[in-house]
């Protein structure tokens, strides 16, 4: 979708060859020959991940089948020294999993079996490269489901979920994937295998499973999880609010939140994204709102009809032009579906379009949306706006023609204006995507040296050897010097002389 | 919690100056806050670095859901403040005394009764400032729900027992406290018990909490739940679970006292610890069913829909080794919570790493972390192993 113009140049040939023929002997008595790829054609598949824009060929993929070839995997690459990046559906959207040059590729897509259901302790032992939906469809005749639902959730592997921490648009009152998880088996790098967390409500010394989730595949290879099963609610309606003004519609979260109510899903689009996606499903939005409000409710009978009509009023108070409540499932279905559609909407408008992830406090909402408006005259480029209200985590779709070299370079500097505004308005540069290797020249800004030294140290207590996914996620001192000289000496667009509408 | 450390306060400094002071000499420093929790976890008799002195709520916004406050405040001035706005700390923090500090309640990581389905106090914890053992003023996350960006170092805090570093602050999620209340009792058998409670937390109902007492010989005793949420909710949860069980509902005031006796081991059950006795946690997975010790007392007391679990039996280091080993066969841990007036101060109280099922090359890992955090052992108190 987005041109290969980030291809980092290759070191010597020679050299990665040599080093290639070297990993690939090594690896072959461990593996079956259809689990171990590096011919080119075979392993360009897995050049980049959901963010096509950074791409690079690994040395090798491998596609181990049991836990025990990926504990061989590791010893072996420990001992010849070879860094490897820990891949899941590759539908991460950071570039977290794009390949190392002198790196091997590790897929757990292979490991995909569920390995127990309980519902009497309401847990599902599963193997990494299940599907994040896969677990939910298969315990649904229990009553139970597993609820971080993250937007690729139909094909996103809950492994890639434990090292994004991955969200979704339930996570106000359900939690993210730290707050679903009991227990995860690894592997350091070392090989030796361990497990974080337990079945039981706590464990002994360090929280270490804290640390682990959301830790882009740095510091262990994740062979099992176990998680959190709830009980499906019984019912769940939406209702739908129109504001003809973006701040009304952000002062309307805020009251939702004050007035004591945690809705299962608080959801906000902007105009341009509402006629977008209306053209595509034809839900029925109000198009003439500047901005819509989905408020979702989720329980009981008694008790979704209660939370429905407190919300309702709360929205009336806080000015809304226009209220629908879902009558029916198929309804409710309805009212999301533009929400859920919003990304493959903005790929209508425009030949590509930039995801970016910051999050906010919620009263700040208004205040980045004027930004981005004053953003988009700045860099000549349109930007959509949907995005989880209920806890501050935006989602800008920033359209651009990525056959445009200089208009890509347009759209990543829109994209980290927003995040520095996001950093500024007491923010985070990512939400739930994670920095991978997008957002890495950013920590620099979040983040102080000595936390970025203090990461490294985490990293270190893992990995003494830094060869799990060494190169995202956490800049080091070198490139944030970098980075801050480039910022100082301009941070200028190219091509300032021209006029962008 | 941005990286800007604007705020240089003079108790900072201080803070500072005794860490520096203590990494020179290489002598550990005990942070307390209140010290009401001063006889939980391995004793020690290093030099106090008291928070108290940073103390006040630095942000709160209830539309936010989040509270930010200096780790030396009151707990009982957040807990005001957050009911003044209808706002909770959805994990029940105990205070086991007037004085408990924010601070302290973070670095004890405990929870009360509502933990089984709030959640942990980790899982709360979004942000925290930290002095680390070189003196280095450190932010990590930050007041937003979701943030990944960098590892999530301010859940690393909660539960770790001043052994990792100074916390300066933190910032928490809050929540609004449930439009409805209501507390049922019933007597039934600690077995029936504990599949009630997890077969009820399975289903959409509202089951806020739980604790079963009674004697762990014959097994009878009374099973008390709390639930919480909308008001219908609550309201048409009643009769259905209540008639299961031929349970009576408390009065509020009643059931109010007792969820707060309990998360404060106020009752009686807790009380009265033997001299030569230690009261003991288990911590255990929810399949687990009763479980019995030589010389267990006879009144135990189950929370957490049995994962919690309380009692009292001799406090020698034989007992406690038996302990464990039931502990981790059912696929948990044990602790020595507190232990009475001649019991060796001395012995280790929890289940270490090495001790327990694929953990051991943790222990390695975990050594690492705190040396990169405190390279002199300025936290090096080994309050927790």
């Amino acid at each position: 979708m987005i041109p290969m113009n980030m291809v980092t140049p290759l070191p010597e040939l020679a050299a990665i060859t040599a080093l290639q023929s070297k990993l690939v002997s090594a690896l072959r008595p461990i593996l079956p020959a259809h689990a171990l790829l590096w011919e080119a054609e075979d392993t360009i598949p897995y050049e980049c991940d959901g963010l096509a824009a950074y791409r690079r060929m690994p040395l090798a993929v491998a596609l181990p089948e049991t836990e025990d070839q990926v504990a061989q995997i590791l010893k072996i690459c420990f001992d010849m020294q070879v860094p490897i990046v820990p891949r899941g559906s590759g539908t991460g959207l950071s570039g977290g999993a794009m390949p190392i040059s002198q790196g091997l590729v590790l897929s757990l897509a292979k490991l995909k079996k569920i390995i127990n259901i309980d519902p009497f302790t309401r847990t599902a032992v599963v193997q990494p490269g299940v599907r994040n939906l896969a677990i939910s469809e298969a315990v649904a005749h229990l009553g139970l489901y597993y609820a971080p639902d993250p937007s690729s959730q139909i094909a996103c592997s809950i492994g890639g979920n434990v090292n994004e921490n991955s969200g979704g648009v339930h996570c106000l009152k359900y939690g993210l994937t730290l707050h679903n998880v009991l227990k995860v088996r690894g592997i350091l790098m070392n090989g030796e295998i361990v497990e974080f967390g337990s079945l039981a409500p706590d464990s002994p010394g360090l929280d270490l499973l804290a640390i682990v989730m959301g830790s882009e595949g740095m510091l262990t290879v994740v062979t099992e999880v176990t998680v959190k099963l709830i009980a499906k609610p019984k019912l769940a309606r939406v209702i739908m609010a129109s504001f003809d003004d973006i701040e009304k519609g952000a002062d309307a979260v805020a009251a939702i939140i004050a007035a004591g109510i945690i809705p299962a899903g608080l959801e906000m689009m902007d105009k341009a994204t509402t006629r977008a996606v209306e053209e595509f499903v034809h839900a029925g939005y109000d198009l003439e709102a500047e901005t819509i409000l989905l408020c979702e409710s989720d329980g009981t009978p008694e008790e979704v009809a209660e939370e429905i009509e407190r919300m309702t009023k709360v929205l009336e108070q806080a000015g809304a032009s226009g209220i629908r409540i879902s009558q029916n499932e198929a309804e409710r279905l309805q009212f999301w579906s533009g929400r859920k559609n919003a990304f493959p909407a903005a790929g209508r408008l425009a030949p590509d379009y930039y995801c970016m992830d910051g999050t906010i406090p919620r009263r700040n909402i208004g205040t980045l949306l004027r930004r981005i408006q004053g953003m988009e005259k700045k860099y000549g480029l349109a930007c959509l706006n949907v995005f989880h209200a209920g806890d501050g985590n935006m989602h800008p779709l920033i359209l651009f023609n990525g056959a445009d070299q200089e208009e890509w370079h347009r759209a990543e500097e829109f994209g980290t204006e927003i995040l520095e505004a996001c950093v500024e308005l007491d923010g985070t540069i990512t939400g739930e995507h994670g920095v991978g290797i997008e957002k890495i020249n950013s920590m620099c800004v979040q983040f102080g040296e000595g936390e970025r030294e203090s990461f490294w140290g985490v990293k270190a207590a893992f990995d003494p050897e830094k060869l799990l996914n060494p190169d995202k996620a956490i800049p080091t001192l070198n490139r944030c010097a970098e980075y801050g000289r480039m910022r100082i000496s301009g941070g200028n667009l190219p091509h300032p002389e021209l006029e962008r509408f | 919690m941005s990286n800007s450390k604007s705020s240089t306060n003079m108790h900072i400094d201080l803070f500072r100056e005794q860490i520096l002071a203590a990494a020179k000499t290489k002598t550990p420093l005990s942070i307390q806050g209140g010290g009401t929790k001063s006889w939980y976890g391995n004793a020690n008799t290093f030099t106090t670095l008291d928070t108290r002195p940073y103390s006040g709520i630095l942000e709160y916004q209830p539309e936010e859901l989040v509270i930010t406050a200096c780790a030396g405040t009151p707990l009982k001035e957040i807990e005001t403040a957050l009911a003044e706005k209808n706002q909770m700390l959805p994990f029940e923090p105990p205070y086991f005394g007037e004085t408990a500090t924010f601070g302290g309640a973070i670095a004890a990581g405990l929870a009360g009764p509502g933990r089984i389905s709030a959640g942990n106090l980790r899982d709360f914890v979004l942000g925290a400032r930290i002095l680390d053992g070189k003196g280095q003023d450190l932010s990590f996350g930050g007041k937003v729900m979701k943030n990944v960006a960098g590892y999530d170092v301010s859940r690393l805090l909660p539960g770790s027992m001043g052994t990792l570093s100074l916390l300066l602050e933190a910032s928490v999620k809050v929540l609004p406290r449930p439009a409805a209340t209501t507390t049922l009792r019933c007597h039934i058998s600690q077995a029936r018990a504990l599949h009630l409670t997890n077969e009820w937390a399975g289903q959409p109902l509202p089951l806020s909490a739980s604790c079963w007492i009674g004697s762990s010989t014959d097994g009878d005793g009374e099973l008390t739940i709390r639930l919480a949420g909308a008001a219908a909710a609550v309201k048409a949860a009643i009769p259905l679970m209540g008639a299961a069980v031929h349970a009576i509902e408390l009065d509020p005031k009643a059931a109010e006292a007792f969820w707060t006796n309990l998360r404060e081991q106020k009752l009686p059950a807790f009380q009265n610890l033997n001299s030569n006795d230690t009261l003991y946690r288990l911590a255990l997975p929810a399949a687990c069913g009763p479980v019995t010790i030589a010389n267990m007392s006879d009144e135990i007391i189950l929370e957490w829909h049995g994962q919690q679990r309380w009692f009292t039996a001799p406090g020698d280091d034989a007992t406690f080794v038996s302990i464990k080993a039931l502990a981790n066969a059912n696929g948990g841990h044990a602790t020595c919570f507190k232990q009475g007036a001649n019991v060796d101060p001395t012995k280790q109280r929890f289940t270490l790493l090495s001790e327990h099922t694929h953990s051991a090359a943790l222990e390695a890992v975990q050594a690492r972390l705190r040396a990169s955090f405190d390279p002199a052992g300025v936290f090096a108190t080994s309050r927790l192993p």
